[in-house]
């Protein structure tokens, strides 16, 4: 701090540290504690709100159990809750949506950083960074044009003679997840791009020398080496993907319910905000759990992440 | 214009580290004063806290008379010419320059005529529009050199500004800088870690070990008469022999070893403690005779060309290596390796100093 | 074998591509399709009627008004809260930077949803223990909420983007200007700043794009009123109209033109540089020719 007043004198060090604690205190900190704080008050008319019944309690929480639902996954026949039923299938999908993109985005991040003529990465970014600035809502909606019973996709594929008839493409979490992938893909490619890129491409050669196979010299080298983007990636998929809102309402299906949706109900439909809250609180939770198993896994900090 | 400087008893700590330990010193107006010593020996450290970037522990700095404690570096007459020099990159030329002077609220007319005439004065007129990049590393170091003078200083500090340059560059602007020196008469305070660029541009040097300063004189008695074997060794090379002082008389000392008895001019500060008697390669001769005193019998083991001269190393019985230089000038035969031959050196060229530093 | 993994590279490549791009060109020919759903099959002629109803569209026109309001906010508000921060970053060490670091990233990773709603609870909490049930203007659902609940993570792109610009500066330049008289006024204005300019842009830029695009924290905190994404978002839930995919073209072809003219700008700069260190090495070898 006595280093940084040398620098900028008293007044600008003032002015900065003011900036940035209004960002943080005003902006991160007291938002989360006031909304922890009303996840445990319960919903009430205006009239009562500060009277005998508003006291704290955990029954904003309590609502995930309430309503079972039947679910019989692969022939075992559970009851669940249905917002655990709604927020395990938002993990499991999106853990599902985050592999794919890994799957998709690794070979091609590869290509560039390795395979591809580095003059040409300028134009193969830009292609790229297309559909990155045109917003979300529009990427979800071009792809809502693409599956429609009788959008584009049915009508080459019947008239390809690969399928007879038009088929409808949105049911279950398909559109969801097609949606997703689209959409995050990209936050996939570009860190595990810059990942691969710091490779000293003489590991690669040597290993090649040594007689190593292809896929020896990618599980050994390349993907050891590419971890921390991996990582950073994965984090960044998961987190959006959970936490969208715009594709599960724009391609889910009449028996898709992301969690965000039901938060959603909650808040603008029920205006139930306390509840609202509680389960905007669970979805915080699940995030940073998620992040810190990856972290884990991977055994990579934060600041590696945010990279 | 230029103004001396004071330093009294000034220390510096960081920490538990002292990196500056006593300094006493006074650099008169218009001197080029060198600090001169190996990294880490706090000549850095006094350098930022005349220019105000460090304020002492203890003692005070006075420039031109003027306390300065307390002085932001802003408010000092000093201007320091960075190791890096440090040039904003973003501005032109002349706007380098006279940065200073924008800053003082001088208009723009003024500035950019002062810019002329001092791009000028470092021989490089016709460059204020160009960018920093465009410049070699000689060019920005005239620039800083401009930019520096600019403010009309009244002393100037050098954090070894030439120490990015190649060797034939750095011998160039040595002289071009003794020169804008002698023409601006401004006190100039540098340091470096080169005995060469210290000695070739200074009126005096202070030699610096372990945050004392343990000499201060004009370059040839840094050289000749150096007061301990730290600033023997740092600003040349020595042949050394460990030993005792048996007699002494009027400067003059009879020093035995286990060579045999030498004698060999008594430095001030030796007196006690652990000596050795030094003498420097270039005053170390070789001759196929014994010589009548500090004469020592060897065998040439190595034999190494330098260009201006020839170094040849003997190996004495006891193994000790004395290095002695000839002149490359054809006036010397160089000695097969192998071969017997005794090396004497000149009492007068010997000198007896204490081995460790000052304060140690 | 080499030479076939190569080519099923340069094949998957290509088809990345085509993936990525398809779904918009999609999207902007359905633009032109005479057709009361938006969609290229079956085409029912070319017509420009859609721009037209597009034009027309004076709620449409409405929420592209305010979109650039709140985009322009979040990106002033974001450059200065996110230039200090890393100014701040990257002076302090330690626990303390530790800690502040961490909290401004975790903002990236907070679900838009939860920024959203937190963001609406507080400040009408906030104001109803001030004022009571007649709130006055911040404490109200708006698109301001929108902007400050945007801010909280976009500030922290910008930092991330300044913050390594930060790291580039060498700190020996404020020392050179506070040295030759400058105070820390004019250090900041003349040396640092505009070392930053850059990084600054770039955060600027970003952060105005992550505004538009955003949708979960404005669903949350904007009250009654509409942004570009929040409309798009409620006609394709209700009946939906080609006038968005001619809106989707149009705001393709902005982009696109916005990111060659920076690419332009960027191989200018890039080839002035080139230019000028050319000269620094000539320059370099009369002076070794000279002495």
């Amino acid at each position: 701090m006595s280093n940084m007043i040398r620098r900028y004198g008293a007044a600008l060090t003032l002015l900065i540290c003011l900036l940035t604690a209004f960002w943080l205190l005003m902006l991160v900190i007291m938002p989360n504690i006031t909304l922890l704080e009303s996840s445990f008050r319960p919903y009430l008319p205006v009239t009562e709100i500060g009277g005998p019944k508003d006291v704290y309690t955990a029954a904003n929480y309590m609502k995930v159990f309430n309503g079972d639902v039947e679910v019989s996954p692969l022939g075992f026949t559970f009851h669940l809750p249905v917002h655990v039923l709604t927020f395990s299938l938002t993990i499991f999908y999106s853990v599902v949506v985050t592999l794919i993109c890994f799957l998709l985005a690794y070979p091609l991040a590869y290509f560039m950083a390795k395979i591809l003529n580095p003059r040409s990465l300028p134009t193969m970014f830009l292609l790229l960074f297309v559909p990155l600035w045109v917003s979300e809502v529009l990427r979800a909606f071009a792809w809502w044009i693409i599956l429609a019973l009788k959008g584009p996709l049915s009508w080459a594929l019947v008239n390809l003679h690969i399928i007879d008839k038009e088929v409808r493409w949105i049911t279950g979490y398909n559109g969801v997840m097609i949606g997703l992938v689209y959409t995050y893909v990209l936050f996939m490619i570009f860190p595990v791009f810059n990942a691969i890129s710091s490779l000293d491409s003489n590991q690669i050669e040597a290993a090649e020398d040594l007689g190593a196979p292809w896929w020896r010299i990618h599980w050994r080298i390349v993907l050891p080496h590419a971890k921390p983007g991996i990582a950073s990636g994965a984090v960044m998929v998961f987190m959006l993907s959970a936490g969208s809102l715009l594709v599960p309402s724009i391609l889910g299906s009449t028996t898709s319910q992301w969690f965000t949706q039901t938060v959603q109900q909650w808040m603008l439909d029920a205006l139930d905000w306390n509840t609202a809250a509680a389960y905007a609180f669970l979805l915080l939770i699940m995030c940073t759990l998620f992040v810190s198993v990856v972290m884990k896994i991977f055994r990579v900090k934060l600041s590696d992440i945010a990279n | 214009m230029s103004a001396g400087i004071d330093l009294q008893n000034v220390c510096c700590d960081f920490g538990n580290f002292r990196a500056v330990d006593n300094a006493n010193i006074s650099i008169k107006p218009g001197e080029f004063f060198s600090f001169l010593g190996p990294s880490g020996c706090g000549k850095t450290t006094i350098l930022r806290m005349i220019s105000g970037f460090i304020e002492p522990t203890a003692g005070s700095i006075k420039i031109g008379g003027k306390d300065m404690k307390g002085q932001r570096p802003n408010q000092r007459p000093t201007a320091l010419i960075f190791q890096n020099l440090a040039l904003f990159p973003l501005m032109s030329i002349w706007e380098n320059i006279s940065f200073g002077l924008e800053v003082r609220g001088v208009d723009k007319a003024t500035r950019r005529a002062k810019a002329e005439a001092l791009l000028e004065m470092v021989d490089l007129p016709g460059a204020a529009d160009k960018m920093v990049s465009q410049l070699s590393g000689g060019q920005k170091q005239r620039v800083a050199i401009a930019r520096a003078l600019a403010v009309e200083p009244a002393v100037m500090l050098l954090d070894e500004p030439l120490s990015a340059l190649d060797l034939k560059l750095r011998q160039h602007m040595r002289a071009e800088l003794r020169a804008i020196q002698k023409r601006t008469g401004v006190t100039f305070i540098y340091i470096t870690h080169d005995q060469g660029e210290a000695l070739a541009m200074s009126d005096r040097v202070g030699v610096m070990s372990q945050g004392r300063i343990q000499q201060v004189a004009n370059p040839r008695d840094i050289y000749n008469n150096p007061v301990n074997g730290f600033v023997a060794s740092f600003v040349g090379e020595n042949n050394i022999f460990a030993g005792s002082v048996n007699t002494a008389a009027e400067g003059m000392a009879g020093f035995d070893t286990a060579l045999g008895p030498f004698r060999a001019r008594l430095g001030e500060l030796a007196k006690g403690g652990n000596l050795k008697l030094y003498v420097r390669p270039e005053h170390t001769i070789l001759s196929e005779t014994a010589a009548a005193e500090n004469s020592v019998p060897v065998t040439v083991s190595e034999v190494s060309f330098e260009g201006a001269f020839i170094a040849v190393h003997g190996k004495t019985a006891s193994g000790q290596t004395i290095v002695a230089e000839l002149r490359n000038d054809g006036s010397a035969t160089v000695p097969e390796i192998g071969t017997a031959r005794f090396a004497h050196f000149n009492a007068a060229h010997a000198a007896i100093l204490p081995d460790s530093t000052v304060g140690a | 074998m080499y030479k076939l993994r190569q080519t099923l590279a340069r094949v998957y490549a290509g088809a990345f591509v085509f993936y990525m791009l398809i779904p918009l060109v999609i999207m902007a020919a359905a633009a032109f399709n005479d057709n009361k759903t938006p969609s290229v099959v079956p085409w029912k002629g070319f017509t420009w009627k859609w721009f037209e109803a597009l034009w027309a569209d004076d709620r449409m026109w409405h929420a592209f008004q305010n979109t650039l309001l709140v985009a322009l906010a979040v990106a002033l508000i974001s450059v200065i809260v996110g230039t200090a921060a890393a100014i701040l970053i990257n002076s302090v060490s330690g626990n303390l930077r530790s800690v502040l670091y961490g909290t401004m990233i975790s903002t990236i990773l907070i679900p838009g949803a939860v920024i959203g709603i937190s963001t609406m609870i507080m400040w009408t909490k906030m104001g109803g223990a001030l004022f009571g049930a007649e709130k006055p203007f911040p404490f109200i659902p708006g698109l301001h909420l929108s902007v400050l609940g945007q801010v909280s993570y976009i500030a922290a792109i910008v930092m991330l983007l300044v913050l390594a610009r930060l790291q580039s500066f060498d700190q020996g330049l404020e020392e050179a200007a506070l040295d030759l008289g400058a105070t820390h006024g004019q250090v900041m204005r003349r040396i640092l700043l505009p070392h930053l300019y850059p990084a600054i842009g770039a955060g600027a830029a970003v952060a105005f794009f992550q505004s538009i695009e955003n949708f979960n924290v404005t669903q949350f905190t904007r009250g009654g009123a509409d942004t570009l994404t929040v409309y798009v978002f409620s006609k394709v839930r209700s009946g939906i109209t080609p006038t968005i995919n001619a809106l989707a073209l149009m705001l393709i072809c902005v982009t696109l033109a916005l990111a060659i003219v920076y690419e332009i700008k960027r191989r200018r700069s890039a080839s002035l540089e080139a230019a000028r260190e050319a000269e620094a090495r000539r320059a370099a070898a009369l002076e070794e020719a000279v002495i």
